[in-house]
This record gives structure tokens, sequence and C-alpha cells, in this order.
């Protein structure tokens, strides 16, 4: 079972939950980080790294011998990385995408294997090696975020397939190309919710941009029972009984967890209250991931 | 004419908070929220929308099934792997498909269509703070730095025709794409900072990026009591990297209030928003990285 955990607002919460999950998981367990842009799990989580390696997008070169400026990578680059200029062809590497349409038009050998960093994949164990664990890293000035999940991914099926274990995928906020890339290969989507307007306003659109998935998605309600935002949690309940979103637990605003996660620490750590907080949501996940099946298979 | 960019690398620290109250400080501004994928700053602007326009951006791979001749050619050149076969008809998952056309263009039956995606909205607003151009780019697509990109180039066009003196935007998290496309021609970039270990890790990053582009940072510590060693930390960390310092704000009840409201928190009297006051007033001293650059140029 991959499990999800995504908001569409940052700061909503999706780092802690998935760190104390982990900590409260009691099975074979594969901790995730593909937030590679603002990677937190491991500050959490400290890995022991036992690989890491950079991760590479095959882009073009070229060999300005075997050129004839023919124009035809030119023409077939969508994303101009190849211009031409006086006749001679120049090739722009940040701005290549991968799509290795250029390599396939090229019929005089010109255009050659080249590569450009996106960033690293960093694996090993957290929580004294009963975890395994895996981040992506995005290079800073690296723009494009998916290649490099989408090889974090291949890298997690990988690992699944040395030895079977459930996987958490903390994912990036928002609802555009990263946070897709990475929910649409779970089997499950957690939404943490944060009750504020903004949070609750990201909360909705992170449900309809996960919808046409079609995969089971499930809520937890962070920060409820803030001083004056009633209302807030309110309508986040609402807005999941009218959804059929099934709302698996309501963690409480407390200062005392807001420092805890200040300092670094897990929220299942604070008390035996916060610990069972999380083992009921694990609990609750798996039953729901059950029920989900079944109806499946019904 | 300076541009200033609200960001902060990790998610939920305050960038939509400290760029309504700015909004709300500055005169002869121009408000952009930049944010064009999960954006806030509407629900406490409560824009009155004056004009709308279909962001237009990309295409996406259609094999039009009569056409067909099954070579899976298709297949065999998708970097992306988006192009499936079940047995008896190959399909472009809209989901994976980045819309490179290497397929329609080498496609030997010609079998492929490649319409143009409407991938979101954007909007000229009229607010209580002045005008304010903003964005929603629909749920899943692609394309947000362009949409960022265009968001900027309405702005500028507006702020130059109506002199005005700052373009106000508001980022968003993250050091990709659209965050990228926010700081390209910025003046100033104004990084608001959580005290604890994600936020000072993810603020090391958007700070690099910064450096990397060369866009000047000041620093607002947001919720700084919550752990005031790492507080203390950062402060040294723009110490040593020549960040201006705009100021600390408390973890305090009254931002979600004033959110719940939806007011900014310099509409009323609370220490949040006195606080933040004083560091609109503190950057107005700042030199921005254009005026700052000039100067010197001026001087050689």
């Amino acid at each position: 079972m991959k499990i999800a955990i995504a908001s569409g607002k940052g700061g909503a919460g999706k780092t802690s939950v998935a760190a104390s999950l982990a900590r409260v998981w009691d099975a074979p367990l594969i901790a995730v980080d593909t937030d590679a842009e603002a990677p937190n799990l491991h500050l959490f989580l400290p890995p022991a790294i036992e690989k890491s390696c950079v991760s590479w997008l095959r882009v073009p070169g070229l060999d300005r011998e075997k050129c004839v400026s023919c124009g035809k990578c030119r023409d077939i680059c969508t994303y101009k990385a190849i211009a031409s200029f006086a006749g001679k062809i120049s090739i722009f590497q940040d701005m290549c995408h991968g799509c290795g349409g250029c390599f396939a038009v090229c019929h005089t050998g010109a255009i050659t294997e080249d590569r450009r960093e996106l960033g690293r994949l960093e694996s090993g164990t957290v929580l004294e090696g009963s975890v395994r664990f895996l981040m992506g890293r995005t290079r800073i000035g690296e723009s494009m975020t998916p290649p490099l999940l989408r090889q974090e991914h291949k890298a997690l099926d990988e690992m699944l397939e040395a030895a079977p274990a459930d996987a958490l995928l903390d994912s990036p906020p928002g609802v555009s190309c990263p946070a897709v890339t990475v929910t649409r290969d779970a089997d499950m989507i957690l939404l943490v919710a944060d009750p504020t307007p903004f949070g609750f306003h990201d909360f909705k659109l992170a449900h309809q941009a996960f919808l046409p998935l079609s995969k089971p998605v499930c809520a937890v309600i962070n920060r409820a029972g803030a001083e004056g935002n009633e209302a807030g949690d309110e309508a986040v309940r609402a807005y999941c009984r009218e959804n059929g979103l099934p709302l698996l637990a309501e963690l409480p605003f407390e200062r005392a967890a807001a420092e805890q996660y200040a300092s670094g620490r897990l929220l299942a750590d604070l008390s035996p209250e916060w610990r069972e907080r999380f083992t009921a949501l694990r609990d609750a996940l798996r039953a729901e991931y059950a029920r989900v099946k079944e109806a499946d298979h019904a | 004419m300076r541009e200033i960019v609200i960001i902060s690398g990790k998610g939920g620290t305050g960038k939509t908070t400290v760029s309504a109250a700015f909004a709300h400080l500055a005169q002869n501004k121009i408000i952009c929220d930049l944010d064009v994928d999960a954006p806030d700053l509407h629900i406490l602007l409560a824009p009155d929308v004056r004009q709308t326009e279909p962001f237009i951006s990309g295409n996406e791979a259609e094999i039009r099934q009569a056409d067909c001749v099954h070579c899976g050619q298709c297949q065999k050149l998708c970097a992306f792997e988006a192009v499936s076969f079940d047995g008896s008809i190959y399909k472009v998952d809209p989901l994976r498909c980045e819309g490179c056309g290497v397929c329609v263009k080498l496609c030997p039956a010609q079998a492929i269509d490649f319409p143009e995606g409407h991938c979101g909205d954007w909007h000229v607003s009229d607010t209580r703070f002045g005008q304010m151009v903003h964005a929603q780019l629909f749920p899943g697509q692609e394309n947000s730095g362009k949409l960022v990109g265009l968001l900027k180039t309405e702005a500028r066009k507006r702020a130059r025709e109506q002199k005005l003196e700052t373009i106000l935007c508001d980022g968003s998290p993250g050091v990709g794409c659209p965050v990228i496309a926010s700081l390209s021609g910025a003046t100033l970039a104004v990084g608001v900072v959580e005290p604890t270990p994600s936020g000072r890790h993810d603020f090391t990053r958007v700070a690099d990026l910064c450096r990397h582009f060369r866009v000047p940072l000041a620093v607002i510590i947001n919720k700084a009591d919550l752990n005031p060693a790492e507080a203390d930390a950062i402060e040294a960390m723009c110490a040593e990297n020549g960040h201006a310092l705009l100021g600390r704000l408390p973890f305090d009840p009254v931002v979600t209030q004033a959110m719940v409201r939806r007011q900014a928190l310099t509409e009323f009297d609370n220490p949040v928003g006195n606080a933040l006051k004083d560091m609109w007033s503190a950057l107005q001293e700042m030199k921005t990285g254009r005026e700052a650059r000039t100067t010197t140029r001026i001087g050689e």
C-alpha cells in the first residue's frame, strides 16, 4: 500500500503526519520524501544514508563536424531549447525537457548524448534501521521537478521489489505537476487539511485536482479547535461529509505541538495521547484501504 | 519601478499574510498573486473581477483511433511513458503527456491530434487596496512558470501605463519553475521564514536561489518565539550572507483571526500588524537590486 500524504496548501502538516505515522507504523515501511524542492522529512527522521546518486536528465549535445544545419532538431523542439543563428545550430540545455525528439530526427548523428543534473536521490534507513528511507532533492536553479520525481518513483519500485513494504509518500504542496506526478502513482491519498480560510480553500483545490485520478482519498484535519476558528473546522467536516471523503482523524491545535515541531521532534513522541492519535490514524488508514479494496471486488 | 516578491521555500510560513499587509500599506502599487497553483491572497482582498482571460498554453496529444495503424512508434518515442497499449488500442494518458509533440510530428499515419490546452484563467481586479492581477491554474495543469511570467508582464504593463512605483507579488512555495519565474526581473525578494528545522532548511535553498539569480533578499522571521534559538540561528545566517533582517513576528492567534475576518493584519490594531508596519517602513529605506545596480553604474 502506497499512501501519498498531500495537502494543497504548504505548511498544512504533511511532513509532521508522515514522520509520526512512520514512527508508529508496525509493518515493513519505506518513508519517502517526494517534496524534492523543499524536502523536510529527513529533518524529523534523521536518516543513515547508504546510497546517494545524482539524478540526470538526458539532453542533447552537438557534434558540429556532423551537423549539416538541416534544422530538423530545432523544428521538433517545443521548448525552444534548440535555435539556429546564421545557419548554425545552438543548444540551450537548461531549457530541455528531455523529450528526445531531436535524437529521433537527427539523421547525421550530430545530436550527441549529454546530460543535465536534476538533483540527487538518497536512500538509507531511519528510526534505528527499522524503516527504509528515500528522498529526492532538486538542484538549486533547476526548474523542472517532475523528471526527478519520476526517477524517484522508479527507485521506490525497485526498493519495494527487493523487499515488499508499505510506503508513505510525503508529497509536494500545490495541485500542479509535481503534486500530481506523485499522487497518480499512489494507491491512496491522505489529504492533510489546515482548517484556516487559506488552508480550506487549498484543501478543496487539492481534492478537485486528485478526483480525476480515481484513487481513494481520505482526510485528516490538522490544528483543529484553534480559538476563533471553530467555523473553519466545521467547514472542513461538512465538506468531507458532503463529498463522501472519509475524515479519519482530527489533530488538535496546541502550542506544545507547534513547539515540538519547531524543535524538530515528532508529534507522536510528545505524549501518550499524541502517540495514540497516530496509531489510531494508522489503523484507520489501513481499515479504509481494506474497505475500498473490498468495495472494488464487490 | 520596483518589483517586490514575497517568498519562503517552505509553504505555510506566512507569505500571503505578509503580502496582504504590505498590499495594504504600499502606495502607488499594483498587487500580483504569483501563487497560481494554490492562490490565497484573493480570500483576504475580495477582488472585484473586471477582466478574465483564458490561459492557453501547451498542447496534449490525442490519438485518433480511426486513423491509427498500430505501429507502436508513439509508444517507443515517448520519453514520458504517456502512451499505453492495452492489447487492442494505443492511448495517451493526459496526466503523463508533457505536450512535447514528438509523437504528433513523427507518427507515420499522422493519426495524432494536438489540441491546445486551456490550463487556467487570469484576472484583472479591483480591490480595496488597489488593482490586482491574479490567476488560477486548473487543477493538475502544467506551465505554472509561464502563467507566472504572463502575470508579471501584465502587471508591469499596467504599472508603466499608470505610472505606479511598486509591483507587489505574493510568491509560491518551493524553488522550482514558478518560483524561478517569480524571481525573474524582481528587484527585491522578501523571505518569510519560520524558526523550525524545515523552515530554515527550505529558506536556505530559496536564499541560494536568490543568489543564483542575483536578487537581493530581505528577511522576516515569523512565529519567532516558537523556537528562539532557531530564530537566532536564522539571524546569524542572514548577517553572514548579507541579507537585510526586517524583524521578528510572534506566533499569535490573531493571525488566524485576521484571516477569519478576511482582513490584513494592518487593518486593525494588534501587535503583529504593528510590527509589520515597522517592517514596511524599514523596507522603504532599503535599496532594491535594480536601484543599487544603477547607483553603482552611475558611480563608476
